[in-house]
């Protein structure tokens, strides 16, 4: 796909992101937005801030008239649709992968940078081993960029690594203990995770954003996803504003598909929480199994050396080291556990309430449109009223006027049926994908922690048939 | 001859009928076909455990061959109590007494379960009360196994064997309560250990004469402290081995479901996890915890030998004293004679009981370590063969 599609199909999201917004009165998107009325015609046609912050560079090529009508929403569908079908003669094949973690700077200023390497065979890209350096903020800036994007029309955008103060400060401040490499891994695989996530979805893969994310060697700083930045406080008032709003909406579901699918996830959700409870506390436990068994295995060899028999005290000896041994194994298994199988889980239920914000979303879309049904009629009242307007001079203006009105709501209903059904639509193949997806991941990682388990007992059965004839060789 | 246990489980710990043919920690017991000892049956009782001692003798001074009776726990704290307080047994080591049955823990699991009931599925509460039952009846297991031993090591002692205490209690088919410890000789024992443990630097203290002697004290007292460190520790890490076996029940349920995939391997899995955390609890640390007290009782013996010992040099200082004075020495010769006596039977007998416990400690350390590795081995390839098959179902799938 040459630029210019590119940038094509990149202009289209940013219209419908812009019309939508117009409509709302509060931001919907999570990023600060300025209000832009789709008649004003001196709207910049290259959208400078548009719904992300960070400059995207755009080429002014293949530009669009400024208006767009009610068949911008068929055309979006029909490209992502495109999109899809396009490439698939090219099978996903890619590879991405987090590592190399260095401080940079010192101080409150410090962070970490990461080097992301991605491996493809795709032709969207235009290398097949790209090579970057990026830092945890550009990752949270890509996935507010996609999240305003595409959340709002139904995408399930999987969502970014999760911020820590603590964890944080103590890499800057330098400490160079156990917890704080612990927490620069956690967060690398997280990273890692969350990539391929995205690139997994075939939408968000073709997003401009994150193919320059993967690509561009330099990345513009993403500063409003940083917690106290004004952008950051909007956010937080947004949230608070939904939440609020998301109780006052009573939707009549229509849709039994929708009624039962938001049951399950609901369900799933709390399952899915439980079981990483019982995981957290599974690595806990396992963890000061570990520190159990080191301590006995001390114990064992102090007791070996006090012993005056000599064949007992060697065995008693050799049974110190198995223990130790084993005290490794049960480390070791317990990274597995937790790499593998909780990690797995929290992204799960983070994941979960992407969905259920898609939901919701769906929800507002609906009242959206409701809203604007309602206002219509009024209109329509207003009109029939307006004949024993006492004014009969100022009759025909007003008539024409609200004429005028009722016309340009019956066309935003219209919109906001198709918005609805739009995103009904997109909610449906999500889920789908999501469900295949889940059913997916779970396997591979179950079969892989399995498999690390098989291991762990293969070690044991090594260590217990090599101490065995130790402790036969008592006499 | 393994383990065999058939059991009837009703609801909450009320009771339990147990018939049980187990393995003992100490070995060369119950050889001698003269006298064979066995606890075939127990009974439990919200706190209380019946149980059924049955002997097989062909000695004459019993009554009958073969017969049975009803013991309490206490029964058999009456019985050591009045071993170790006769003073013929002094040079002996008086096997150590059977620790009270303690069903603490699971109780206190059990209550806790039925409180958390209603958080968790069905499948979930009753797994876990399959797995509490599981860890009673270990613990029951457990007490049944010491009792035993205990009467085991002495229908096995060639003169601990031959006890009148010991054939009343093998015997007499009335209840034996009013024959045991009443308050006030409770309380009498209480402070002779007390004042036992202040003459405890007497043993480190004393000038030992004998080379023997010298070396077991040594051996003994760092020997006492480091198995009560492995003692400890193993406990401790053997909970930590049913917390994990826990946790894996929770995850099954949970992941059940989920019915993300086919995890019945899991729960298998978690059920192989559970055996091997009580077995690593019945092998290792009963071993180490029966010795631990065994130990004491070693240290029992030297303590007396030492008493013997200061009782001697008492008993000389106090006839130069009577030479001195020309007073009563004739009655103080006499004394001499019986603490040097007394002193020379302790040291005779001592020095048999120690060597031969050292050479029965080798062998139940061996023949524990042993079963304890094959047990280890038998369950990481259980374990092994029971996840592949998992993997490979869903591979398959």
């Amino acid at each position: 796909m040459d630029l210019s599609k590119k940038t094509f199909h990149w202009m289209m999201t940013q219209r419908i992101c812009l019309q939508e917004t117009a409509c709302y009165t509060n931001a919907v998107t999570q990023e600060a937005t300025e209000e832009v009325s789709l008649d004003s015609p001196e709207r910049e046609p290259i959208l400078s801030d548009g719904p992300s912050p960070a400059i995207t560079p755009v080429t002014p090529t293949a530009m669009l008239t400024p208006r767009m009508g009610l068949g911008t929403a068929e055309m979006f569908e029909r490209s992502l649709d495109e999109i899809e079908e396009d490439d698939s003669g090219d099978t996903f094949d890619m590879h991405i992968a987090v590592s190399d973690p260095e401080k940079v700077g010192d101080g409150m200023n410090a962070y970490m940078g990461y080097k992301v390497t991605t491996k493809t065979s795709m032709t969207i890209f235009s290398k097949n081993e790209t090579t970057v350096r990026r830092r945890f903020s550009d990752f949270l800036g890509l996935h507010s960029k996609l999240a305003s994007r595409y959340l709002h029309i139904g995408y399930i955008v999987p969502p970014a690594p999760e911020k820590s103060i603590v964890g944080m400060t103590k890499v800057k401040v330098g400490k160079e203990d156990l917890s704080s490499a612990e927490f620069v891994e956690k967060r690398r695989s997280a990273l890692e995770r969350y990539l391929m996530r995205t690139v997994k979805h075939p939408i968000l893969l073709k997003d401009p954003d994150v193919m320059m994310f993967l690509e561009s060697s330099e990345l513009p700083r993403a500063v409003s996803t940083q917690a106290l930045s004004g952008a950051g406080i909007l956010r937080m008032v947004n949230k608070a504003a939904d939440a609020v709003n998301k109780m006052t909406i009573k939707m009549n579901e229509s849709d039994a598909w929708f009624e039962e699918k938001h049951q399950q996830f609901e369900n799933l959700d709390l399952q899915l929480r439980k079981l990483h409870a019982s995981v957290e506390c599974l690595v806990c436990h396992r963890k000061e199994l570990s520190v159990n068994t080191a301590s006995f295995a001390k114990s064992a060899a102090m007791l070996g050396n006090s012993e005056d028999h000599t064949a007992l005290s060697r065995a008693l000896s050799q049974l110190a080291e198995v223990e130790e041994k084993i005290d490794q194994l049960h480390q070791d298994q317990a990274y597995a556990d937790f790499y593998l199988f909780s990690e797995l889980l929290g992204d799960y239920v983070r994941l979960i309430t992407a969905v259920k914000g898609v939901f919701d979303h769906r929800m507002k879309t609906w009242s959206k449109w409701q809203d604007t049904q309602l206002l219509l009629q009024k209109k329509r009242e207003a009109e029939s009223k307006l004949q024993f307007a006492n004014k009969p001079d100022k009759l025909q203006q007003a008539q024409d006027e609200i004429k005028e009105e009722i016309e340009e709501l019956e066309g935003k209903v219209q919109q906001g049926e198709k918005d609805f059904e739009l995103i009904s639509k997109t909610i449906r193949k999500e889920v789908s994908r999501f469900e295949k997806e889940r059913v997916k991941d779970f396997k591979v990682v179950i079969i892989k922690y399995l498999e690390s388990l098989v291991q762990t007992q293969q070690q044991l059965i090594k260590y217990w048939e090599a101490f065995l004839p130790e402790a036969k060789a008592i006499a | 001859m393994g383990p065999r246990s058939r059991h009837t489980a009703q609801e909450g710990d009320t009771l339990c009928l147990l018939e049980i043919n187990a393995r003992s920690v100490s070995v060369d017991l119950n050889n001698d076909a003269s006298l064979l000892i066995d606890i075939p049956d127990a009974l439990c009782e919200r706190d209380k455990v019946k149980f059924t001692v049955h002997t097989k003798t062909t000695l004459s001074s019993f009554q009958k061959p073969d017969f049975s009776v009803p013991r309490q726990h206490e029964d058999f704290i009456w019985l050591h109590d009045a071993l170790v307080e006769t003073e013929d047994y002094a040079g002996l080591i008086i096997p150590p007494a059977p620790p009270k049955p303690d069903f603490e823990s699971p109780r206190e699991k059990m209550h806790k379960l039925g409180e958390g009931e209603a958080t968790m599925t069905k499948e979930e509460y009753t797994k876990m009360k399959q797995e509490l039952e599981a860890e009673y009846l270990a613990v029951f297991k457990k007490t049944v196994q010491v009792h035993e031993v205990f009467l085991q090591r002495l229908s096995s002692h060639p003169i601990l064997s031959k006890d009148r205490n010991f054939q009343i209690f093998l015997e007499y088919d009335q209840d034996l309560s009013v024959r045991r410890k009443n308050a006030k000789e409770t309380f009498g024992s209480f402070f002779k250990n007390m004042v036992k443990s202040a003459d405890e630097v007497i043993i480190s203290g004393i000038k030992e004469v004998d080379d023997f002697f010298e070396q077991e004290k040594t051996f003994l007292l760092d020997y006492s402290s480091k198995i009560k460190d492995s003692t400890a520790r193993a406990e401790k890490m053997t909970r930590s081995h049913k917390n994990v076996a826990d946790d894996y029940i929770h995850i099954s349920a949970t992941l059940n479901s989920l019915s993300v995939d086919d995890n019945t391997a899991l729960k298998k899995f978690t059920n192989v996890e559970g055996r091997v955390a009580s077995d690593e609890e019945l092998k290792l640390t009963e071993l180490l915890r029966y010795y631990m007290l065994d130990i004491q009782a070693a240290k029992d013996l030297l303590y007396r030998r030492a008493r013997a010992l200061a009782d001697y040099e008492n008993s000389n200082k106090a006839l130069d004293k009577a030479r001195l004075k020309s007073k009563d020495i004739t009655q103080a010769e006499e004394h001499q004679q019986q603490c040097l006596q007394k002193f020379d039977k302790l040291s005779e007998s001592g020095k048999r009981e120690l060597t031969s416990f050292k050479g029965r400690r080798v062998v139940a350390f061996r023949k524990n370590l042993i079963e304890m590795a094959e047990l280890e081995i038998k369950h990481a390839k259980n374990n092994m063969a029971l996840l592949q098959g998992c993997i490979e179902l869903l591979k398959s799938n």
